[in-house]
């Protein structure tokens, strides 16, 4: 091989056994750091660790090389043990350049290892992330382990027998940078190597490149005298089954598969192109062979009122996007209402307003689920809390949807969407039959004995109305967005008709509550006096910072939402046993208000609007101070139990 | 569906009970007849005919047909189609939009339908106003209307319906009128009978708000002078000896005595030529029901629709991959087994 320049070691390193590891590797948003990073995670995930990722890319394809705007940014949490989210700080920062460096070394844990590519850092890069002077020189970087290595020119010299023009060759040092993190943490070679030959199976020569990169690094890392140890990390104890690793919009994707599946419907997509949205289109495309079709439409009016117009049809309708296609969807989300037709919304949120913070997380969409349209037009509302959960969060929309004739958001995040987790593939025959009759017979027989079918004449239980497709003879009917008759369905302007329309419409998404699970406490003890009450995709950094918090001593419950609206049946009186309710969320305060409204409960919110997640210890550290300020002489009598 | 005879029926059965609500006059009354009464004479069938339409006079159309029949909302009954079209290859969709409908809010969503081709078929009534919001200027009212919300009258210019759907490459793009039903429902049945998307342009008087719009052509004493009748494979030409005609030059379609030019050098309708400029120059020939105006076909070409390519692909993939198998999805990954301990 090429490694050639580097001197051999001349004792074998010594193996330190870690419970887990927070690494991020950070570069230009040219440099393939997702990939690395991606890679990275995919060889733990079949190591057997448990853990969680957290990507984080500017919005921009490519930024300007080099700068601060630039540095894309992948980090991954490994463990021994079951983990919640992808860590706080990383221990390890592997930064590819200068800016990627400056970016990130607020985030990197006290003592923690950085990594550079010491080639990278020539005056001019220097200049371009802001540096006056060298920080590998300077005692920037005097707390923490350095490791120089020129990544760039051993790249070079490694990849020269595949015959790549330098320019070109250059582009494999992700791959070294790979390779190095690989050997340092003992993860698995060979099956990294048959990814590379497999994902760039179609251009020999840049194969060839990335294999001998990829190898170069990690001998690197097994032969200089740079390292003085590596590193195992054992996999994680997990439930017994097979595992695999998913995204949460994969997840979801599959998740929507199977509920075309279980509902026995043929699934449409309807959607348009939104980050961070647009994978799930990609994904869903794939899979014609499940009957699924998808239309990419000219807007994301058009993505939903075709999806709207085959759930007419008979098709369990699905429409994808972010928090701008939902403003532009909002007109149909109302048609559907008054139709009362299946479809699935899902709301991949990101920050806002406008275009905002298009590929950064926030969950400050609920209230516009809630009461985003004009009139009373109540629809339900269910959030997954990590990306595994995705998959049934589709399935409980659809369910909801097929029974009640109702569009349903689910609301995820980009956050969710793009992290991924070790995911215990469920067993297909556990999960449940959805599936719903479509009206055959007339089901009103008129004065004169003659019969009809009226289409807005509803399921006494479910308040459901008939599902009449066309083509089914006799039962022809029209429907349209003008109030309608109850029953009958035809058009009405009657006041009090209106009215009662109003009133069915709305008691029959309340009442949605009789078919969903009660919210429950994680309250080990069962005698805390503080409520963290979450939603969505902060469950991860609640349930770590809670451990915390609990690990000292303090008695503290957790409740997550699955069920936006309606709530649980449970929660007013859930809400009620606790002294205090803390509301975590990535909003200004949406679920509070919400609780607040309905159950006159004076929840406290922590309110993150940064467009990243929570931190574990953002959690523990508010959890601590309420504590400390709400009931001095609670949280002292609890220690030490 | 389950039963292969033509099925017979009258007009009656595909009228529904519904009152109608249009004004007296109206010249959707006339449209709706028409169409009620060639449903019997397409031997299509009740149970697998759907109405589509977005909101204006024109589109409480599908109220009154005793069909499957959706009133949407503004301007989105194209993208409803869509998806029942794609979906329901077994339906025969009609979409039913005026002219503020299908060219203003709608705009975008008709466009696209054509441009996909997607099987369905529209049948747009312009009477060139809004009707439904009591009588504002619309994308074909010509410029200098004086309305309601243009008391110093219109300053944008308008579309020609048929000139923009050919622009999109529509399929079938056809015009008709609400004076002669035989007409009407002869062009409907063509529409109808096309495979991807129809678009038909209905001029419609809306005696309300902007009666007489269409006076200048079709009174029955002009409709010779003003009504170029398309004919396929003949020789265009019109007025009451048919003494005019129209001649298609690399510079565009201008009228002509066919006097002046002999009648050989006059342009031979072809609904069918790949290229839709000819068509354009003849959509061309009338700035608004003021001059000449063609009626008729203007073009019919044959081209894959878009649900049949959708569901063509969706075939292809069962065949290639064998039906969808969940468990099989769920394990496409890099997986590994983690045992009890
Ligand atoms: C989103 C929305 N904007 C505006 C309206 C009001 N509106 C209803 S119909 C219409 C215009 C209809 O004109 P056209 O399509 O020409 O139909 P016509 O009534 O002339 O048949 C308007 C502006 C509406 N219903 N919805
Ligand atoms: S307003 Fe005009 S278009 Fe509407 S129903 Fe009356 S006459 Fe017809
Ligand atoms: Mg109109």
């Amino acid at each position: 091989m090429a490694d050639t320049a580097i001197p051999p070691r001349t004792a074998p390193p010594n193996t330190i056994e870690l419970d887990r590891v927070v690494i991020r590797f950070a570069g230009d948003s040219g440099d393939g750091m997702q990939l690395t990073g991606d890679r990275f995670t995919e060889s733990s995930a079949i190591f057997g660790n448990d853990l969680s990722t957290l990507p984080d890319f500017p919005a921009e394809i490519r930024a300007p090389a080099g700068t601060l705007a630039g540095v894309s940014a992948f980090q991954v949490h490994i463990s021994d043990h079951d983990i919640l989210t992808p860590g706080d700080n990383p221990s390890v920062l592997v930064a590819m350049n200068p800016a990627a460096l400056r970016a990130n070394l607020k985030d990197v844990a006290p003592a923690g290892t950085i990594i550079v590519n010491s080639d990278s850092f020539d005056e001019r890069a220097l200049a371009k992330a802001g540096y006056v002077s060298n920080p590998l020189e300077d005692g920037t970087l005097k707390d923490f382990t350095v490791y120089e290595i020129p990544m760039t020119s051993i790249t070079l010299e490694a990849v020269k027998p595949s015959g790549t023009k330098p320019r070109d060759a250059e582009r494999s040092k992700n791959l070294f940078a790979l390779g190095v993190i690989s050997w340092m943490y003992t993860r698995p070679v060979e099956t990294t190597i048959a990814w590379i030959e497999a994902k760039f199976a179609k251009n020999e020569m840049v194969k060839t490149a990335n294999v001998l990169a990829f190898k170069a690094g990690y001998n690197f890392g097994e032969t200089a005298e740079l390292f003085e140890s590596n590193y195992i990390v054992k996999p994680a104890a997990l439930e017994p089954g097979e595992y695999t690793n998913v995204s949460g919009n994969t997840a979801l994707a599959w998740g929507l598969v199977a509920a075309g599946q279980l509902a026995k419907l043929p699934l449409f997509l309807g959607s348009y192109p939104i980050t961070p949205a647009s994978d799930i289109l990609h994904e869903l495309s794939k899979h014609k062979n499940f009957g699924v079709r998808t239309v990419q439409a000219e807007d994301e009016i058009a993505g939903i009122g075709a999806a709207l117009g085959a759930s007419y049809g008979g098709s369990l309708g699905v429409t994808t996007t972010s928090g701008p296609g939902i403003d532009l969807k909002t007109e149909t989300i109302g048609l559907a209402v008054n139709l009362e037709l299946p479809l699935v919304i899902i709301d991949i949120q990101r920050g806002g307003p406008s275009t905002g913070l298009p590929t950064k997380t926030e969950q400050a969409d609920l209230l516009q689920a809630m009461f985003g349209r004009h009139g009373e037009a109540p629809v339900p509302i269910v959030a997954p809390d990590t990306p595994g959960d995705c998959f049934f969060a589709a399935i409980e929309a659809a369910r909801i949807a097929v029974k009640y004739r109702t569009p349903v958001f689910l609301l995820s995040d980009g956050y969710l969407a793009n992290g991924a987790e070790p995911w215990k593939i469920p067993d297909v025959d556990s999960l449940p039959d959805i599936s719903v009759d479509f009206a055959t017979a007339p089901n009103h027989t008129r004065a004169d004995g003659g019969e009809e079918f009226w289409p807005y004449l509803r399921d006494a239980e479910t308040l459901a109305r008939p599902w009449a497709v066309p083509g089914t003879p006799g039962l022809e009917h029209r429907i349209g967005g003008l109030e309608k008759a109850d029953g009958a369905g035809t058009v009405s302007y009657d006041p009090a008709n209106h009215e009662k329309m109003v009133h069915l419409r709305v008691d029959k998404i309340a009442g949605i509550a009789r078919d969903i699970p009660l919210v429950e406490v994680d309250d080990p003890d069962g005698d805390a006096e503080l409520l963290v009450l979450g939603w969505g995709s902060t469950y991860g950094a609640i349930a770590a910072g809670l451990r915390r918090v609990r690990l000292q001593g303090h008695h503290v419950a957790h409740a997550h939402l699955r069920h936006l609206n309606p709530f649980p049946a449970n929660l007013g009186e859930v809400l009620r046993r606790y002294r205090t309710v803390l509301v975590p969320e990535m909003n200004l305060g949406q679920l509070s208000t919400l609780v607040r409204a309905r159950f006159l409960v004076d929840a406290k919110g922590l309110n993150k609007m940064s467009g990243q997640p929570f931190r574990a210890g953002e959690i523990e550290r508010a959890v601590l101070d309420l504590l400390s300020a709400d009931a001095p002489a609670a949280a002292s009598d609890s220690k030490g139990n | 569906m389950t039963d292969v005879a033509v099925p017979v029926t009258t007009k009656k059965d595909w009228t529904s009970d519904q009152e109608i609500r249009w004004c007296p006059g109206c010249g959707d009354y006339s449209i709706l007849t028409a169409v009620q009464m060639l449903m019997p004479e397409l031997g299509a069938r009740r149970e697998d005919t759907v109405f589509i339409s977005g909101i204006g006079c024109s589109s409480r159309f599908p109220y009154y047909m005793d069909t499957y029949g959706v009133h949407s909302i503004h301007g989105r009954a194209p993208a409803l189609a869509t998806g029942l079209a794609v979906s329901r290859p077994d339906l025969h969709v009609w979409v039913i939009t005026g002219d503020g409908d299908a060219l203003s809010i709608g705009g975008n969503h008709l466009l696209h339908a054509l441009r996909r081709n997607v099987d369905i078929t529209i049948l747009l009534f312009n009477n060139q106003i809004y009707g439904l919001t009591k009588g504002q200027y619309s994308p074909t009212s010509e410029t200098g209307k004086v309305t309601k919300s243009t008391p110093f009258g219109s300053l944008d210019h308008p579309y020609n319906p048929v000139s923009l759907a050919l622009g999109a490459e529509a399929s079938f793009v056809a015009r008709t009128h609400d004076m002669d039903r035989k007409h009407m429902m002869a062009t409907f049945k063509r529409a109808y009978e096309h495979k991807g998307a129809a678009l038909v342009e209905v001029y419609q008087n809306c005696n309300v708000f902007n009666d007489g719009a269409f006076e200048a052509i079709l009174t029955k004493d002009n409709r010779p002078r003003m009504l170029i009748n398309l004919v396929h494979g003949e020789p265009i030409r019109f007025g009451a000896e048919g003494e005019r005609g129209v001649v298609v030059t690399a510079e565009g379609a201008r009228i002509v005595d066919v006097a002046d030019v002999g009648e050989d050098a006059l342009a031979i309708h072809d609904e069918t030529r790949p290229d839709p400029s000819v068509a354009f120059a003849l959509s061309r020939l009338s700035d608004g029901p003021t001059s000449p105006t063609p009626i008729g076909v203007f073009r019919a070409v044959e081209r894959p629709d878009y649900g049949s390519m959708v569901n063509q692909q969706v075939r292809h993939a069962s065949e290639q991959k064998g039906p969808g198998d969940l468990a099989a999805l769920l394990s496409s990954g890099a997986t590994w087994t983690v045992t009890g301990s």
